[in-house]
């Protein structure tokens, strides 16, 4: 009796430090990974096949929110943030003295399918340190992805932070279990790459995006042919770019981007605001606040490129190399070639309405349709869910005249819309839309 | 005044739609049994289900418009907002008196209402699919209630069936106190009367939740409190995003009054 009582005791007081220690270790791991903002979940479509546990949803769903509005979808976590390299942007380098620890394979993947199975998270998002060489790292990664695909007959989502240097063999394993890859490139020219990350060079960072280029050209040819054929990444390659952390402007910033979208078929690129972690490292800039909006306008940029019909030199070019920060990319645009408004909403084409600040693509493809079945004034715009307040000055529609952008004039119209905005709580309203799918008005 | 009283249930409003066509009446109003109060002035008529009347209203609307258009009409039906009946009825009354597929015509006022308010019933359809939060109890079933603004249960289910196909689980609107349990065959709809779980804020009782839920709870709490960047702090936004009345049901916002009933 009375040893039983003990060895209940000792066993409970066992797993009672179990459960401390997965809690700090989760904490360690999670805020190791936070800085990464790829949080997208979407783009894949995993149906759940017989009686597994989960699906990827296309539409990809955020499960919270954290207090600064951003989206929780996926379960973000570092395998290890033990690290043998030393970025100078990142708070796991070589040379900083922090509590570092490593998830087993299994405390992984039980955290993710417990979670997953309370409607917790959509699923894993796993990256991590490098321990020993790049290989090792990037194989215990894919065991994880592995485990859960295979043992745990779980189709939730996985995206995996490939590693620089891994071998092609393993990133091409990697992307038979995971529904995205991504390779960082973080730092938008070579040079600047090389001084901030001495153990890095844009061929390590561009040869695994290059064999998962091809790897799913293949894979979409073999699926064409045998419809059973395993998929390879069905939502594709991402990659990030830390902005603010070296001078490049936004010209080269976007041009890189736009060359990666054509050249590598990524499916996102990421702005990642800096944020400084090491502030003793005086190769980096000391900064008092993190330019989020600047990471703002590169989004609502990259939008307006991939979905506007812009492109990028219209947006970004020699005489204008770096976005406004106090008004959106598209409205920029349109004061500095105002001779292209107003537009006629119930004549104008598709892509021209696009152009029009406070028009969306929803509301443009609505325009198109309504206006076949009546002349569109004012009030049906307003229902339709174009911004009017802005619309207005840069459209003619059926109704009587209202002043435009040219009575008003470009400069004034700046300053007008300054005023009446409180510009500083505009901003934050739209600062996370990036995180999901809403349209730029 | 003519007022058409139908048994809450979606048949039941296209059987008297249909019957108001057959009549040739314009009603006043059409109110479901839960609504209907008694006048003594209007002329009441109480509407039979007629499964056939429904079909044939419904094949006819299917013809005139598209499969998403049928969808909006029941998804509008489900918002419960006290005027939704007439609105049902002008729309169906616009599409097939229209000789074109009237579908998308935004400049339409009735249109874009009924568009509008299957639009937020669609929204909250996903919030649910957001927000819920199972909780497994020790007969390995996954838990979940939830206070949803309009009656989206049944938007939701085919998700979490095709989500969760391995896992026994429960979803309770604790509003409409109804839910539906998946035994890993069948959903069916069911009520709980189980002093176990409290039908108002939908907590279970410690005694009948796996041990290592608690556990789970904690890891979530401390998860999400762990990826917060305090550098942009942004209440209004997470409000926005996060609607408080979710709040009671989510470990990581509530950890403290968390699931578990004591
Ligand atoms: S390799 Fe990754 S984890 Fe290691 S220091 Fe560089 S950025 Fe940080």
């Amino acid at each position: 009796m009375q040893i039983n009582l003990v060895y209940l005791l000792i066993l409970f007081a066992l797993q009672s430090e179990m459960k401390q220690e997965s809690i700090d270790k989760l904490k360690i791991l999670a805020s190791a990974a936070r800085y990464d903002v790829s949080c997208a979940s979407s783009g894949s479509n995993r149906p759940n096949t017989g009686k597994g546990l989960g699906n990827a949803a296309p539409w990809g769903i955020c499960h919270s929110f954290t207090e600064d509005g951003r989206c929780i979808s996926l379960m973000k976590l570092m395998l290890t943030n033990h690290c043998i390299y030393d970025c100078a942007y990142c708070a796991n380098r070589k040379s900083n003295d922090i509590p570092r620890t490593t998830f087993t394979v299994d405390e992984v993947v039980d955290l993710t399918i417990e979670f997953y199975r309370r409607n917790y998270i959509e699923g894993l998002f796993l990256s991590s340190g490098i321990i020993k060489n790049p290989d090792y790292t990037m194989e215990r990664m894919v065991w994880v992805a592995k485990d859960l695909r295979v043992n745990q007959n779980y189709n939730g989502y996985i995206h995996l932070k490939s590693i620089p240097g891994a071998s092609d063999q393993l990133q091409q394993l990697a992307g038979l279990y995971a529904d995205r890859l991504s390779v960082n490139i973080e730092i938008a020219t070579e040079n600047n790459l090389k001084m901030l990350a001495p153990d890095k060079n844009y061929k390590s960072i561009l040869n695994p995006m290059n064999t998962i280029k091809n790897k799913i050209i293949e894979n979409k040819e073999e699926r064409s042919k045998f419809r059973h054929a395993p998929r390879f990444t069905p939502a594709g390659q991402s990659t990030q770019l830390i902005i603010g952390a070296t001078p490049d402007n936004d010209k080269h910033i976007l041009n890189l981007a736009g060359n990666l979208y054509n050249s590598k078929n990524l499916k996102r690129v990421y702005y990642s605001g800096f944020i400084p972690v090491n502030s003793y490292d005086k190769r980096l800039p000391a900064i008092i606040e993190p330019p989020l909006k600047r990471e703002n306008r590169l989004y609502q940029a990259d939008w307006l490129f991939r979905f506007y019909h812009f492109t990028i030199d219209e947006i970004v070019n020699d005489d204008h190399p770096d976005l406004d920060l106090e008004i959106d990319p598209k409205l920029s645009y349109a004061l500095r070639n105002p001779w292209l408004f107003p537009v006629d909403i119930n004549k104008a084409s598709y892509e021209t309405i696009l152009r029009v600040p406070g028009i969306g693509v929803l509301s443009a493809k609505k325009i198109i349709l309504g206006r076949r079945y009546n002349k569109l004034n004012q009030s049906h715009l307003k229902k339709i869910g174009v911004v009017l307040k802005r619309a207005k000055y840069f459209i003619t529609c059926n109704e009587l005249k209202t002043p435009t952008i040219h009575e008003i004039q470009p400069k004034n119209f700046k300053k007008m819309l300054l005023s009446e905005n409180k510009p500083v709580k505009q901003y934050h309203k739209s600062l996370y839309k990036q995180l999901s799918l809403f349209p730029i008005n | 005044m003519d007022l058409f009283i139908y048994d809450q249930t979606f048949e039941g409003l296209l059987t008297a739609i249909q019957d108001a066509f057959d009549l040739n009446i314009e009603p006043d109003k059409i109110l479901s049994t839960k609504a209907f109060q008694d006048d003594l002035f209007a002329i009441k008529y109480y509407i039979t289900t007629d499964p056939d009347k429904f079909e044939k209203l419904w094949e006819q609307i299917k013809d005139k418009s598209s499969e998403q258009n049928c969808q909006r009409i029941f998804k509008a039906f489900l918002s419960e907002l006290p005027d939704i009946e007439i609105i049902i009825y002008n729309y169906i009354k616009l599409i097939l008196e229209t000789p074109y597929n009237v579908e998308v015509d935004f400049s339409n006022e009735n249109l874009v209402k009924l568009n509008n308010i299957q639009k937020k019933v669609g929204r909250e359809a996903q919030r649910v699919m957001m927000f819920v939060r199972f909780q497994k109890t020790i007969d390995e079933i996954f838990y979940a209630s939830f206070d949803a603004k309009y009656n989206v249960i049944p938007l939701t289910v085919a998700h979490f069936r095709s989500r969760f196909a391995d896992q026994k689980w429960v979803i309770f609107d604790t509003r409409r106190k109804f839910g539906y349990y998946y035994d890993l065959e069948n959903v069916r709809e069911i009520t709980i009367g189980n002093q176990k779980v409290s039908l108002d804020s939908g907590k279970v009782d410690k005694d009948i939740l796996h041990i290592s839920e608690k556990l789970f709870q904690k890891l979530w709490k401390s998860y999400y409190d762990t990826i917060n960047i305090k550098e942009r702090k942004n209440l209004k936004v997470h409000m926005q995003f996060l609607p408080k009345r979710f709040w009671k049901f989510l470990p990581e916002k509530d950890f403290k009054n968390n699931l578990v009933m004591n």
